[in-house]
């Protein structure tokens, strides 16, 4: 399991780690927009080079770059299998080669983007809403919180097939959905009190 | 220290499908607590979590007042709450956010504006409980007693007058119960303390015996835990 769902950050000095996140989100959003709005040779290669040159300058880790590709690998496998059948290797190329280069500049955004530093983002962005009730400060939080359930849940979710499959019921679904379901309720109870007890939401 | 009372403090819970509609999870309870370390021990489902939950508006009472320093707990629970720090049993439901550093500034934010002097302020808490090689550390990867040891760090951060602990230790192996214990009843802080280690009750200033949502032993902690010693069954 990774340690971190978001993941991947590496603390670091590069450029790109001191560049607003806002900044990073919308040349990743300007890259995917132009590999796909002008589909070919060219804008493929040109942004395969941009997210291998991007990774070297945020000095993203090989195995870090390799595991996320990895992560698409089969579905990558398949779209290339099918677009070299159907239209031939070039147009493969310039599908595959885009999807993996807007994976790999993924990577180099959460890489390069520390949790918090986006929930400041976010905290920021949402500023103008303040006027309509919206409490930023507080989306922010739940945001954290999401990221954070996912791993535990995950966890919960293999204690509670662990704890099935030793009592032999592990092809009963209701053996290990039942505890996961009021632990995964359970925790959330438990967060609430602690949130309360620290105070959080009361200003 | 501070003056934590219960005046005529009863607490009822609803048992919605349960044989009676509800139940009493503490009879009518009356306390005054001014000593600097008070410990509550009793049988599981006894009533321990409840009445240290009542200290800081966790739990609210269904009738009477619970009072710190005079103030009604359950009117001003956002005052009362910054002067009372809690520690749950399980550090996972309190400790919020991914990283070491980013948990404490969370408990940060009241008293320190600015991210970068929150960073530093963060640092220091750490630092002065040995968790500074952790600042970076995503909260999953910490051992139980690490995670205990933050959630800590994140409580007295924001300097409370009071700390209640439920069970602090129960989770964990004996040389980090030793360590967790070791700190919070070396705290200047007032410490209200639920606890099954009777060694650690032992070292406190007052010990509440509860059975069966009721205080059934009150005093100095030698007689209080003979006596639970002599009448558990
Ligand atoms: N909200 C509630 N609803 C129903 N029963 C409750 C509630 N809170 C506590 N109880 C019951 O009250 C009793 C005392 O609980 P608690 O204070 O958690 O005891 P302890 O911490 O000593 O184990 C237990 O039997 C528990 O099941
Ligand atoms: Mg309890």
């Amino acid at each position: 399991m990774t340690s971190s769902p978001l993941g991947d950050y590496q603390p670091g000095s590069t450029v790109l780690h001191r560049l607003p996140v806002g900044a990073k989100l919308l040349g990743l959003v300007a890259v995917s927009v132009v590999a796909v709005a002008y589909r070919g040779v060219p804008s493929t290669t040109g942004a395969i080079l941009l997210a291998v040159l991007l990774c070297g300058v945020a000095r993203v880790r090989l195995a870090h770059a390799v595991r996320a590709l990895r992560r698409l690998l089969v579905a990558m496998a398949l779209l290339a299998a099918y677009q070299v059948w159907q239209r031939g290797a070039e147009h493969a190329f310039v599908v595959v080669g885009a999807l993996a280069a807007l994976v790999l500049l993924a990577t180099v955004f959460t890489t390069t983007t520390s949790v918090e530093r986006m929930i400041d983002a976010i905290t920021r962005w949402l500023q103008p809403f303040r006027r309509f009730g919206v409490r930023p400060d507080l989306v922010a939080l739940a945001f954290s919180l999401m990221i954070r359930g996912i791993p535990l849940t995950l966890q919960v979710a293999a204690e509670t097939r662990d704890a099935a499959r030793a009592r032999g019921l592990e092809r009963n679904p209701r053996a290990y959905l039942t505890p996961l379901v009021i632990r995964v309720v359970a925790h959330a109870r438990a967060t609430g009190d602690a949130l309360h007890a620290r105070g959080i939401g009361d200003d | 220290m501070s003056r934590i009372e219960l005046d005529r403090v009863v607490v009822r819970a609803a048992t919605p499908g349960g044989p009676q509609p509800e139940v009493t999870v503490l009879r009518e309870t009356s306390l005054v607590l001014t000593e600097q370390r008070v410990a509550l021990v009793g049988p599981n489902g006894s009533g321990k979590s409840t009445l240290a939950r009542l200290v800081n508006g966790l739990v609210e009472p269904t009738g009477g007042r619970v009072l710190l320093d005079g103030t009604d707990v359950a009117r001003h629970g956002r005052e009362v709450r910054r002067r009372v720090g809690f520690i749950f049993t399980d550090p996972t439901a309190q400790v919020v956010m991914p990283t070491v550093a980013e948990d404490v500034a969370l408990s940060l934010r009241h008293h320190v504006k600015g991210r970068e002097e929150r960073r530093r302020a963060a640092e220091a808490v750490l630092a002065s409980y040995g968790l500074s090689d952790l600042a970076d550390r995503s909260v999953h990867t910490l051992s139980g007693g690490q995670r205990q040891l933050l959630a800590i760090a994140g409580v007295l951060a924001t300097d409370p007058d009071v700390v209640v602990a439920d069970e602090p230790t129960t989770l964990l192996d004996l040389a980090n119960s030793r360590r967790i214990a070791d700190l919070l009843l070396g705290l200047d802080q007032q410490l209200v303390l639920a606890t099954h280690d009777l060694d650690l009750a032992l070292r406190c200033d007052r010990v509440l015996l509860v059975d069966d949502g009721a205080v059934v032993a009150d005093g100095d902690p030698v007689s209080v835990v003979d006596h639970y010693r002599a009448t558990a069954h």
